[in-house]
C-alpha cells in the first residue's frame, strides 16, 4: 500500500539535483517552490484532513470502550449468585433474573432451530442452483431488504399474524419473530461461503459419478462448513440481543414459566421494564442483565470471527 | 460369458464369488442391480433436495410479501376511518378520543435519521480513509473489527447508555453551551432553544450517528479497496497528496458505492426502535426544538403497542409500521440498486 504522508522527506534528494548542474541561471530551489502559498495550502489541507480521520477513529474506539466500560462498572454492582437462582423480583424485593434467561434461551434456541435450516437451504438454492437466474436475483434483493429491515415491523407481522390469530401473546410467537430476523442472516453467509468453494471440487465429485445433492450435502457443504457456522452463530448473537419485536409477541412474564405457548419472560423486554421503572433494585438488576446479554452477543461474534478465519485457512 | 450366463439357474454356486449372489446375467450384483435402482433413487433425491432448498428460497422470498401484506391489512380499519393522507398530515395521536395521525412520528423519525446522517457520515468516512490508507497493516484488522462490534452491541444496550449516561451529560453541560452560543443565531436559532432535559430528538440523533457508523464506515471501507491500486499510485507519483487522492480519485470512483452504504445507514437509523425509544421522550408534540422531546414511528410503537386497546387504536399503529416500512424498504432498495450498480462497473459477479 502506498502512504506517501512524508512527502518533505522523499522530495530531499531532488533538491541536489539542480545544484549538479553548474552555470546557467539556477533554477527556483525546491525549498522554495514547496514554501510557497499553494504547496503549504495543500500540505496543511492534508495535514488536518489526516489528523481528522485519526480523530474520527478515536471517536469510533471510545464510544466502544465508553459504552463498555459503563457496562462493566454498572453490571457488575448487582451481579451475585442470586441472579442466577431466582426470579425477577416485585418492587422492592430481592431477586434474580433466571426465568429471562431461560425465556431467552428457549426462545432463541426455537428460533435458531427454525431459521437455521431454512436460510441454510434457501442459501443453498441461491448458491448452487437458482445462480443468475431471475428468480434467484430477485429472492437476493429481497432477502437483503430483510436484512435491514426494522425488527419492529417484523413484530408487527408477527403479532398480526399470530398473536391477533391465537388471541394472547406466547413464547412461540416470539420464537416466530427471531427465526424470520435469523433467516436472511443465515441465508446470505450460507450463499457467500458456498460461492466460496472451488468449482473444481465440485466438478471432480460429479466426474466420480456423484449425484447433485451428494455433491453439494457431502462435498460443497463440508468445505464451507466454518462459513456456514459462522452465518449461524452471527444470526444468534443478532437475535439474541433484539428486543423490540419481543415486546409485543412474547411480552413478558414476572414469574418462572418453560410455557412457550404462553407470555415468557425474556431478558431484553426485562431490561426494557426495569430499566424504565422508578425502583432502584430493578435498573441495577437491567444493568445486570444489559452486561450478560452484551457479553454473550460480543463472545458469539469473536467465536465466528475465529471460526469464519479457521474457513478461510483451511 | 454369455453361455455360463443362461446356466445360471442352474448352477448358481459356480460364479459366485464373495462379491456375494449374481445377478442372473452373470454380472456381479455390487456393479450392476444397486446402481440401476440407485441411479432412479439418486435422481429422486436430486429432484426433492433442489425442491426443498428452492421451496425455502420462496419461502424466503414470500416473507417480504407476507410483512407488506399482515401491515396492510391489519391497517386497513384506520385507513378506512381517517383516508392515508389525513392520517399522514394530522398530528393529533389521542388514544381517548380516538383521533389518529403521524405527522408528529414521521416528522421525529426523519429529523433523528438526518441528525444521524449529518454525524455519522463524516465520522464513518473519516474511519474508512483510516483504516484504508493511513492506518499500518498489524492495525488493520484490530480497528476494524472494534468498529464493527459496535454493530454487534444490542440496541437497547444504546438506549440504557444514552438514558443513564449520554442524556445526563448532555443536560449538564452541551445542552446549556448550545443553547447560550446557537440559541441566538437567524435561522437556526429555534433549533437549540428549550429546556436542557437531555432527551429529545436530539439526544436519540446523536444515538442513531454512533450506530450506523459501523454500517456506514464497512461499506465505504469495502469500495475503497475495490480502487485499482495503479489509479492510486500514479496519482500519488504525479506528487498529490493523500488527502487529494482520497478526494479526487477515490472518492469519485467509488461515488456510487459510498451513496449506497449512506442510504444502507439511512434504512437502518429510520428503523432503529429501542435505542430510540429510551432517550425520545414519547412526547406527541410537534416542537421545533431539538432538545425538545418528541416521538419517532418505532419508538411510538415500541411504547405503546402491546397495551394499545381498540381496533382502531392497534390499526393505527399498524398503519404507523406499514408507512415505516414503506419508507426503509424505498431507501434501502435505493441503497441495494446503488450497490449493484458499483459492482456491475467493476464487472465483477455480484
Amino acid at each position: 500500500m502506498a502512504t506517501p504522508t512524508s512527502t518533505p522527506t522523499s522530495t530531499a534528494p531532488e533538491t541536489a539535483a539542480p545544484e549538479t548542474i553548474a552555470a546557467a541561471p539556477p533554477p527556483p530551489r525546491y525549498t522554495e517552490i514547496y514554501s510557497s502559498g499553494l504547496y503549504r495550502r495543500r500540505r496543511v489541507t492534508n495535514r488536518a484532513a489526516l489528523t481528522l480521520s485519526v480523530t474520527t477513529m478515536g471517536i469510533g474506539i471510545a464510544f466502544l470502550l465508553w459504552i463498555l466500560w459503563t457496562l462493566a462498572v454498572r453490571g457488575i454492582v448487582a451481579l451475585r449468585p442470586i441472579v442466577f437462582l431466582q426470579s425477577t423480583p416485585g418492587p422492592g424485593s430481592d431477586g434474580g433474573l433466571i426465568n429471562a434467561i431461560v425465556g431467552s434461551l428457549l426462545m432463541i434456541g426455537a428460533g435458531t432451530l427454525v431459521g437455521a435450516p431454512v436460510g441454510i437451504l434457501a442459501g443453498t438454492y441461491l448458491a448452487e442452483f437458482g445462480k443468475s437466474g431471475w428468480f434467484a436475483e430477485i429472492a437476493r434483493f429481497v432477502n437483503d431488504i430483510l436484512l435491514s429491515a426494522p425488527s419492529i415491523i417484523i413484530g408487527l407481522c408477527v403479532y398480526a399474524v399470530m398473536v391477533m390469530r391465537m388471541g394472547h401473546f406466547s413464547g412461540w410467537a416470539g420464537a416466530a419473530a427471531l427465526a424470520i430476523i435469523a433467516i436472511p442472516i443465515v441465508v446470505r453467509t450460507t450463499e457467500d461461503m458456498l460461492r466460496l468453494v472451488p468449482v473444481s471440487l465440485r466438478e471432480a465429485a460429479a466426474a466420480l459419478g456423484a449425484p447433485r445433492w451428494k455433491v453439494v450435502v457431502l462435498v460443497a457443504y463440508r468445505a464451507a462448513r466454518s462459513g456456514i457456522l459462522t452465518g449461524v452463530l452471527l444470526a444468534i448473537a443478532r437475535i439474541s440481543g433484539e428486543t423490540a419485536p419481543l415486546l409485543f409477541t412474547a411480552l413478558n412474564n414476572q414469574f418462572w414459566s418453560t410455557n412457550m405457548n404462553a407470555p415468557i419472560a425474556n431478558l431484553p423486554s426485562v431490561i426494557f421494564n426495569f430499566a424504565n421503572s422508578a425502583y432502584p433494585d430493578w435498573q441495577k438488576l437491567a444493568w445486570t442483565a444489559s452486561l450478560l446479554i452484551t457479553l454473550s452477543v460480543l463472545v458469539l461474534n469473536i467465536v465466528a470471527r475465529i471460526v469464519f478465519r479457521q474457513q478461510k485457512a483451511g | 460369458m454369455s453361455a455360463p450366463a443362461s446356466a445360471v439357474p442352474v448352477a448358481p454356486a459356480r460364479q459366485g464369488g464373495p462379491g456375494g449372489p449374481d445377478s442372473p446375467d452373470g454380472v456381479p450384483q455390487p456393479f450392476r442391480a444397486p446402481a440401476a435402482a440407485g441411479g432412479r433413487a439418486q435422481r429422486l433425491a436430486d429432484r426433492l433436495f433442489e425442491g426443498s432448498t428452492l421451496f425455502f428460497a420462496i419461502v424466503v422470498f414470500s416473507l417480504l410479501a407476507a410483512i407488506l401484506l399482515s401491515l396492510c391489512w391489519g391497517s386497513r380499519p384506520a385507513l378506512h376511518r381517517f383516508g392515508f393522507w389525513s392520517f399522514v398530515t394530522s398530528r393529533e395521536w389521542n388514544p381517548v378520543t380516538e383521533r389518529f395521525g403521524a405527522l408528529v412520528q414521521i416528522y421525529g423519525t426523519l429529523v433523528t435519521s438526518a441528525i444521524a446522517m449529518l454525524f455519522g457520515v463524516p465520522i464513518s468516512f473519516g474511519i474508512a480513509l483510516f483504516v484504508t490508507e493511513l492506518c499500518p497493516r498489524w492495525l488493520k484488522q484490530p480497528l476494524a473489527t472494534a468498529i464493527e462490534l459496535l454493530a454487534a452491541i444490542p440496541s437497547i444496550i444504546y438506549g440504557m447508555w444514552g438514558l443513564f449516561v449520554l442524556a445526563p451529560l448532555l443536560a449538564d453541560h452541551a445542552q446549556p453551551w448550545v443553547t447560550d452560543h446557537l440559541g441566538g443565531w437567524p435561522l437556526v436559532g429555534s433549533l437549540f432553544q428549550g429546556p436542557p432535559l437531555g432527551i429529545g430528538l436530539g439526544t436519540a440523533g446523536l444515538i442513531l450517528a454512533i450506530m450506523v457508523i459501523p454500517f456506514i464506515s464497512a461499506v465505504m471501507r469495502d469500495v475503497f479497496e475495490t480502487v485499482p491500486s495503479i489509479l492510486k499510485e500514479s496519482t500519488y507519483a504525479v506528487g498529490a497528496t493523500t488527502w487529494e487522492v482520497m478526494s479526487r480519485i477515490v472518492l469519485p470512483y467509488t461515488r456510487v458505492g459510498v451513496a449506497g452504504g449512506i442510504m444502507l445507514g439511512l434504512g437502518r437509523a429510520l428503523g432503529e426502535t429501542m435505542a430510540v425509544t429510551f432517550v425520545i421522550g414519547n412526547a406527541h408534540e410537534l416542537s421545533a426544538s431539538l432538545f425538545m422531546p418528541g416521538n419517532t414511528i418505532s419508538a411510538n410503537l415500541a411504547n405503546e403497542f402491546a397495551e394499545a386497546v381498540g381496533a382502531l387504536y392497534t390499526s393505527s399503529l399498524i398503519t404507523l409500521g406499514l408507512i415505516l416500512f414503506i419508507i426503509t424498504f424505498i431507501v434501502l432498495a435505493c441503497s441495494k440498486l446503488l450497490l449493484l450498480r458499483l459492482k456491475r462497473m467493476e464487472g465483477r459477479p455480484s
